[in-house]
């Protein structure tokens, strides 16, 4: 019988334990690796079309759905110039590009044909209380009125600041204006309730019990969506004509 | 009440021997995953998966473990576990993994699994052991269960998401209770709970 308290017995069973747990993760992973991938996509898809109050109904997959809603997508910059034609704009990583200068994001469009017209996809991505909050704001063809958003959060508490996620929260959006009568950018505000900003700044009701969640949102929204002005701008222009 | 001695380890968890209001061991989680019914149950049942295989394994290894790294080996056993969960949550249960992101990473914290591993499997045989580790992790659930019940109706006025308190007590003034869903509230509804479990157990 080996001694079971020398350094040697201690050290190869540990160095052992760890290789065989190391493989059996790597393997696990491997295995798993193509339908988590294919769920994050589709998952992707879904909150893409959430935004623009297109939901899952029996008998059509996602992707489906998400092939037949969303006819074009490219990749703008701040000055509203699309950029990159080689790029698949859903393949971009939104959480690196928010921490660029404005100037040098790369901005992804997706076009949704819907019931009520063309709608425009932006996604936004900040920070919530715990971690990473993100969503997708769809704009009316007009480039100036919210049509729908929708919100989701990695690790926000529930019942509070995981709340965002609900449409209670996101439907509060739907009708909103970005730009004020001078054709500045002004995002939303997200106050607590019963309070409104006093400049007439667009608002809707923080959730309660979530106020640095609720701050997120309200940060998220200015920081991702300004340098798409331009973008938005040419929009509401182009309507007028 | 007469019990066949081998399943002791199932049943004593219930109530005479209860992780949360008797050892008091896990109030951390159940504070965090208590505000709704619906992770609650989840973690129950992650809990209850992660501790029965995590006192099997270890049960099995006990003779091969060196003393003096044995928390370490349990460490990696319940942590290469709740991993396999996570991953296995993440490309078959999508919406579900979604939901409790953080908490399951949080079931390797949860002092109920290495409280059991070290008290219970560390010296049994791997049957034994896994009721045990099905008792404890149950008997952990059905608090975390009860005070989630409480959390919701009070807090949100749903029960699993769906409304069951009714309209008209709200337009007669009828308001939820805000502090339901904050911590503290967790705290104060497990001490109730260990309030009645003590007053019917006098021997406790």
């Amino acid at each position: 019988m080996i001694n079971r308290q020398s350094n040697f017995y201690t050290i190869i069973y540990s160095a052992l334990l760890v290789i065989i747990v190391g493989v059996a993760l790597a393997l696990v992973y491997q295995a798993l690796r193509p339908a988590q991938v294919e769920n994050m996509a589709d998952d992707t898809r879904r909150q893409i079309l959430a935004a623009a109050r297109i939901y899952p109904t029996d008998g059509m997959t996602v992707s489906e759905l998400y092939a037949k809603h969303v006819t074009d997508s490219y990749i703008v910059n701040d000055h509203g110039e699309k950029i990159d034609p080689d790029i698949n704009a859903f393949d971009i990583n939104i959480g690196e590009q928010v921490k660029l200068p404005e100037n040098e994001r790369k901005l992804p469009v997706f076009v949704c044909n819907t019931d009520s017209g063309i709608k425009y996809i932006l996604p936004v991505y900040g920070a919530g209380l715990w971690g990473p909050i993100w969503g997708y704001v769809s704009f009316d063809s007009n480039g100036d009125t919210i049509y729908g958003a929708y919100f989701a959060h990695q690790g926000e508490t529930p019942g509070l600041g995981a709340e965002i996620e609900k449409t209670e929260f996101s439907s509060q959006f739907d009708g909103k204006n970005v730009f004020n009568s001078n054709g500045d950018f002004t995002s939303v505000m997200v106050v607590k309730a019963g309070r409104e900003p006093k400049d007439g700044t667009p608002y809707v009701n923080a959730v309660s019990g979530g106020t640095v969640t609720s701050t997120g949102v309200q940060n998220m929204l200015a920081n991702s969506l300004r340098p798409y002005s331009a973008f938005l701008k040419s929009k509401s222009e182009h309507t007028e004509q | 009440m007469n019990i066949p001695k081998s399943f002791i380890p199932l049943i004593n968890p219930f109530s005479k021997d209860n992780p949360v209001i008797v050892q008091i061991l896990g109030i951390c989680s159940a504070l965090a995953v208590t505000a709704k019914l619906e992770p609650a149950v989840v973690m129950t049942i992650s809990v209850t998966a992660v501790l029965a295989f995590a006192n099997v394994i270890i049960s099995a290894m006990r003779k091969t473990i060196p003393t003096s790294i044995r928390i370490i080996v349990q460490l990696v056993v319940v942590a290469a576990l709740v991993v396999i969960v996570d991953q296995v949550l993440k490309a078959y249960a999508y919406d579900v993994s979604k939901q409790l992101s953080v908490f399951i990473g949080l079931i390797i914290t949860n002092c109920i699994i290495m409280g059991r591993l070290e008290a219970f499997a560390l010296s049994n045989s791997p049957w034994p052991a896994f009721l045990d580790g099905i008792g404890n992790g149950l008997g952990y659930g059905w608090v975390l269960i009860v005070v989630a019940f409480f959390r919701e109706l009070f807090g949100s006025g749903t029960l699993w998401g769906f409304r069951v308190i009714p309209q008209w007590l709200y337009d007669h003034g009828y308001q939820n209770n805000g502090m339901m869903i904050l911590p503290p509230m967790a705290l104060i509804t497990v001490a109730c709970i260990i309030w009645v479990h003590r007053t019917r157990n006098k021997d406790i």
